[in-house]
């Protein structure tokens, strides 16, 4: 086996009396997605910004492609790229006059700079807005150029700090085709994300952070195995009724529901027939459901089977 | 220049330390140059107020100054430039807090660029803007009557005395901006630092004419001296004692502030 792109050990990171990172390992290996997936605070955003040099972490120690974050700090940034909501360009350049500024400063020979920005330029479909300010442009567009810029000196690892947070489905769905091109040139792509399916759909492994401690690090098959694959959420008129479908459901043998106030909750691996038996068992009782969902897990799902408590209280 | 491909060895820094640093620094002053072109609405703000002095003072209140000795359009200009280059440093503020709050300087905190080059590179952008401004300044100036007693060479050492200075002050305001992160709170924390200094001045009254109290502070806080320096080598009376006093504050500030600001940059999130 190669070795890890990115190898972390014990990582933490004190904010006044917040503990940020509370002893984070993670080793990633090169060339494939890494997510890191977690509610607001739970120190997803921290670990991206300690391994792209931002910060000094307190205690641990954090390898990029070998070189140590503190340490060699100069050399980690001749090989990474960040973008995403931590890291932006100057709405008042132009999009080329960004990345040329980057081209500048990541000490590109002129004309070598030219020639990366107008390949990046056509790449991310910004060659006929690339002569406008970037205050001008749409969201989308203006999460390409930041990944643009993020990529002006071919780093082998990038990191995206939530990046399709705020995109339309459309948009979002682009830069996840980019992101799949980068891998499919050699690039080690690390991201964080509040989306199950957005780890689900990019990641080949998934490190589920809370509270500033991983507890979970698994490939979101195996992630989505632990929770079974589909929800079903049944809403009752009040919460006695839904006691009483609880107790219905509860009552047959292959499933075993929650309840939640006035919703029974099913995970399930078998979506479709579990849901004819559900409604089968309540129809049997005379119970009417006011509302019916099914979905594929969220974040929420993730935390309630890992942590049992919800993504939000872990934010809190 | 051999800078090869993106290395997957460290760059052997030692030899290009010097190149870097002095490229990083033109690049950010680039960029800087750049959004004053671009957002023109910076340049007015800081042109149209002095503008507004001028006239004020020329026309409005100058009837009610009387400076023994000078023609008051005289006494006045050298004071409307130092204002002018002060007012102007609440820009670098204003554009430093506006980089940390939109995460601009995150970026330039993850590349492999010299790090005081954000810091220089911005205040040296500003320095231009003021060269613009002082020269407008000038322009204006003349228009309303005033008159250089001296030479062309003592009156562009009067100009670059005020630069100097302003580029000091551009300094103590990256502080600031770096310090509240915010642009709003920066240009709101701005106003109460440069009232004082502007206006208990020698720039627009004699400091003969303030009480007792405050005429040591007045007579001596850098924006007076300065003030009095280049208004000495306009009118032509003793100029070196102002312009010594004027080159010591504004060492004095850049020995106290250029590593003040370059720390909190450093800590900067």
């Amino acid at each position: 086996m190669t070795d890890p792109a990115i190898r972390v050990e014990g990582l933490t990171k004190r904010f006044d009396t917040v503990t940020a990172l509370d002893g984070i390992d993670l080793e990633i290996p090169a060339r494939t997605v890494f997510g890191l997936l977690g509610p607001n605070g739970a120190g997803k955003t921290t670990t991206i910004r300690v391994l792209s040099t931002i910060l000094k972490p307190d205690a641990g120690r954090a390898e990029v492609l070998g070189r140590d974050v503190v340490r060699q700090a100069k050399e980690v940034r001749t090989q990474i790229g960040l973008a995403g909501q931590s890291a932006t360009v100057d709405p008042n350049l132009t999009g080329r006059e960004n990345l040329r500024l980057i081209g500048r400063l990541v000490h590109l020979p002129r004309r070598e700079a030219a020639r990366r920005i107008d390949a990046l330029l056509d790449r991310f479909q910004l060659v006929a807005a690339a002569d406008r300010p970037v205050r001008t442009y749409s969201g989308g567009m203006r999460r390409r150029i930041d990944l643009a810029a993020a990529l002006v000196n071919r780093p082998p690892v990038l990191f995206l700090d939530e990046p399709t947070t705020g995109l339309d489905p459309y948009s979002r769905n682009e830069v996840w085709a980019m992101i799949g091109e980068l891998v499919d040139d050699g690039t080690t792509v690390v991201l964080t994300t509040q989306y199950l399916e957005e780890a689900d759909r990019l990641a080949s492994r998934v490190a589920v952070i809370d509270e500033g401690r991983v507890i979970a690090n698994d490939p979101p098959a195996q992630l989505k195995a632990r929770l079974g694959s589909t929800v079903i959420e049944i809403g009752l008129a009040d919460e006695p009724t839904a006691k009483r479908a609880h107790d219905v459901l509860a009552s047959t043998s292959t499933l075993s529901p929650e309840l939640e106030n006035s919703t029974v909750r099913l995970t399930t691996h078998e979506g479709a027939r579990l849901l004819v038996d559900a409604l089968r068992a309540l129809d049997g009782k005379a119970i009417v459901p006011t509302t019916l969902s099914v979905r594929e897990p969220s974040l929420d799902d993730v935390f309630l089977a890992l942590t049992g408590h919800h993504a939000e209280e872990a934010a809190a | 220049m051999s800078t090869g491909q993106i290395a997957t060895t460290a760059p052997p820094a030692r030899r290009r330390l010097m190149p870097i640093v002095v490229s990083d620094t033109l690049a950010i002053a680039w960029r800087g140059v750049i959004t004053y072109r671009r957002v023109p609405q910076l340049l007015v703000f800081s042109t149209i107020q002095p503008v507004v002095f001028v006239v004020l003072f020329r026309y409005v209140f100058g009837g009610a100054i009387h400076v023994p000795g000078v023609d008051y359009v005289d006494y006045l200009m050298p004071g409307i430039f130092v204002q002018t280059a002060v007012f102007g440093a609440i820009a670098t503020a204003i554009g430093l807090a506006t980089d940390v709050q939109s995460g601009l300087l995150e970026r330039f905190r993850s590349l492999p660029m010299a790090r005081s080059a954000v810091l220089t590179g911005r205040t040296i952008a500003d320095l231009f803007r003021n060269v613009f401004v002082v020269i407008l300044m000038a322009g204006v100036g003349f228009l309303v009557g005033w008159t250089v007693h001296t030479n062309a060479a003592k009156l562009v050492a009067a100009l670059l005395l005020v630069l100097l200075f302003g580029y000091s002050m551009s300094w103590v305001f990256a502080t600031v901006g770096l310090v509240l992160g915010n642009p709003e709170s920066a240009q709101a924390a701005a106003f109460p630092v440069m009232a004082p200094l502007v206006f208990a001045s020698s720039a627009f009254v004699p400091v003969e004419t303030m009480p007792g109290w405050l005429q040591p502070f007045a007579e001596h806080q850098p924006v007076s001296v300065t003030a009095s320096a280049a208004r000495a080598l306009t009118l032509g009376t003793p100029a070196t004692s102002y312009v010594l006093q004027s080159l010591a504050w504004v060492a004095g500030i850049l020995l106290v502030f250029v590593p003040i600001a370059v720390r909190r940059y450093r800590r900067a999130v």
